[in-house]
């Protein structure tokens, strides 16, 4: 207690001072939004460091760190980062059981008041409990109590499926302290050097699950999270293919096989595929039934113009597209069945430029595609119900924006730095971040949140 | 078979020689040195047709190679004649043809290009193409694959407007994914928003339109 009692006097220096580090990691330089930003009202989040673990350590920390930068990632809070490291965290973070009771020594030792002046509303440890189960606590700090306990057992760094576990326990925090689930156990599946590439949401585990020497393109999740459709060129051809993300096991979906298929897009539900197909009349979408295996459909007869890049509304009783028959490629919708074909993103004849690459969001509420200004592509969002559009990107060229599952996060292809690169923007504060640092990125598609497969 | 006979026949030579050996018989007992000169000359005169048999065989092969040789030059010099013809109807074919920035229209000054292959299609009627549409790197990357398959089909639609058979010419797209000329500038863009023919089938043997 000794050291603890040092420790808030030490503290007593900062509370002065409204703001410790309000965000470790700077945004960006240069990237100028068009979001309107409420500063200061995100929820203090404190991760307590800690020592400790005996032969779980390295699990510990891993789980630790991970959390952090899920926690960061997600922005949803004002990630507290204490200015001196170990020395402190070491005795915020435990007691060592002084009163000699070694049953109580995993027990963790909390300090809400001292929390409380560091700016926590909450307060994240993480510790290894008697039976090896990893586990996280949150705390609440204003109420003083422990919200929530996420015992994670058999946690192995070794494993291949460690980060994700880790991930899904972040996410479990989020959900109890808002009440909708966290997006750090998904993945974004994007295209480099004609292969499908896979990388978690904080750039981690970055993996080829298609062929070499092929050329891939438009990959999209399924909505179990465990598999994905692409197409790939060959020899004038574009067949789909159905990947399983967990075996890497392949197969082509035979009512592709002999034309030049591309763009595809799940139904809600998994059991529509529709997607766009090059032929003789032009581009137009079609639709097959997955579910019964049956039933190729031709939802638009385009004529003299093109219609692609199909989006599902998350009800499935729409779907977004592309089309060019007012002469640019615009932002079209229509009934799942086809019926009822009109614009949907408004434009400004003349002015504004080619719209591409629609996404619907998850909870529906928004679409996101990609409008040239002035020749070069930027990201943009319409809100549905008002189809109010607004641009959020400017720096570079930026294209094919991806939803994350929590409808805030946007991943999309930029040139800002130079290179061909996959960023995440957050749709609330303006924050952006680099997701891949490889080869020339393109076409990343996100995916929902991820559950665990059920063998 | 021609050179069956002479050769049958130096065979004959040789036997005959070899019969009538030119001296008398010779007496049965005892050496005799007459008899063994006569010997002798049979034995040259056997080496000698042997020799001539040999000769003529070799002129005969001399000529026969000469003969080949004469009708391998023919025929080459009328395969390098087609095969020439052949190289320059699928040089002629080979020409690109480029479009404006997200248009599919034939330019005015592509037309000659496309009436060129029109020629060509119409004075081979074997011949089938693919023309496959490619896109500079700017609009998405998806609906570039539409933009390159209406420049293909605005290609195909010229040529079937002017009598060729649908069925001669498929088309297909590939989007921006194989530029003709690396570098994000006009220049290279230009050249990678184009129209490439490729002979499908029955370009063996290719002839030139008169008047090209």
């Amino acid at each position: 207690m000794r050291n603890a009692a040092l420790v808030v006097l030490c503290l007593a220096g900062f509370v002065g001072r409204p703001v410790i580090a309000q965000d470790s990691i700077p945004v960006e330089q240069g990237v100028r939004i068009g979001i309107t930003y409420a500063p200061g009202v995100r929820p203090g989040m404190l991760v307590l460091g800690g020592s400790g673990g005996g032969d779980r350590t390295t699990a510990l920390d891993s789980a630790r760190t991970i959390i952090t930068r899920d926690l960061h990632y997600g922005d949803l809070f004002e990630m507290i980062v204490l200015p001196m490291g170990d020395s402190l965290s070491l005795t915020i973070g435990r007691s060592p059981g002084e009163d000699g009771d070694t049953a109580a020594s995993h027990v963790p030792f909390v300090n809400y008041a001292l929390y409380r002046v560091l700016g926590a509303d909450y307060a994240v440890d993480v510790s290894v409990d008697r039976d090896s189960s990893v586990v996280v606590t949150l705390h609440d700090v204003a109420g003083e109590l422990t919200k929530r306990e996420v015992r994670i057992p058999n946690l192995n760094p070794n494993e291949r499926d460690f980060r994700m576990r880790v991930h899904r326990a972040a996410d479990e925090l989020v959900r109890v302290i808002t009440g909708v689930s966290g997006i750090a156990a998904s993945q974004i599946l994007f295209i480099n050097a004609g292969r499908i590439y896979r990388v978690d949401f904080d750039g981690h585990t970055v993996e080829a699950l298609s062929p070499e020497g092929q050329n891939a393109m438009s990959p999209v999740w399924a909505p179990d999270g465990h598999r994905a459709v692409y197409m790939e060129f060959q020899e004038g051809l574009g067949p789909l293919f159905m990947l399983d993300l967990d075996t890497g096991e392949r197969r082509v979906l035979p009512f592709t096989q002999e034309s030049l298929n591309f763009a595809p897009a799940f139904s809600p539900d998994g059991g529509t595929l529709a997607f766009s197909r090059a032929g003789d009349d032009g581009t137009d979408i079609y639709a097959y039934n997955l579910a019964d295996d049956c039933c190729l459909q031709r939802l638009t007869v385009g004529g003299f113009s093109d219609n692609l890049s199909p989006t599902f509304s998350p009800d499935g009783q729409r779907i977004a597209h592309v089309s060019n028959r007012p002469g640019t490629p615009q932002i079209y919708v229509m009934a799942s069945d086809g019926t009822g074909q009109e614009l949907f993103a408004p434009f400004d004849y003349g002015v504004s430029g080619s719209s591409h690459a629609p996404e619907w969001s998850a909870d529906g509420l928004s679409l996101t595609f990609d409008r040239d200004v002035g020749r070069v592509p930027q990201i943009f969002v319409m809100e549905v119900a008002g189809r109010k559009v607004r641009q959020l990107t400017s720096l570079g060229r930026n294209y094919d924006p991806t939803w994350a599952p929590d409808g805030r996060h946007l991943a999309f292809v930029s040139t800002r730095t130079g290179s061909q690169q996959v960023w995440i923007i957050d749709m609330e504060t303006g924050a952006v971040r680099q997701l891949t640092r490889l080869g020339e990125a393109r076409l990343p598609a996100w995916s929902p949140r991820i559950p665990e497969r059920l063998n | 078979m021609r050179h069956t006979l002479p050769i049958s026949t130096g065979i004959a030579v040789v036997l005959l020689a070899a019969a009538c050996g030119g001296g008398p018989p010779p007496p049965p007992p005892g050496p005799d040195l007459d008899s063994l000169a006569a010997a002798e000359a049979a034995e040259q005169a056997l080496t000698d047709s042997i020799a001539q048999a040999q000769a003529v065989r070799d002129s005969i092969d001399r000529e026969r190679v000469r003969i080949e040789a004469d009708e391998t030059r023919v025929r080459e010099d009328s395969i390098a004649a087609v095969r020439g013809e052949t190289t320059r109807v699928r040089d002629a074919l080979a020409e690109r043809v480029h479009y404006d920035y997200d248009r599919s229209n034939i330019r005015a000054g592509d037309a000659a290009i496309l009436d060129q292959k029109l020629a060509i299609l119409q004075r081979n009627p074997s011949l089938r193409i693919e023309i496959t549409g490619h896109c500079d790197e700017r609009g998405s990357d998806e609906y570039n694959i539409a933009l390159g398959n209406r420049r293909a089909l605005g290609a195909k639609r010229y040529l079937t407007d002017r009598g060729i058979a649908e069925d001669r010419i498929t088309t297909s797209s590939r989007g921006e994914e194989n530029p003709a000329a690396m570098g994000a500038n006009e220049e290279a863009w230009a050249q990678n928003r184009r129209g490439e023919f490729t002979i499908a089938s029955g370009g063996n043997q290719l002839r030139m339109p008169t008047g090209m």
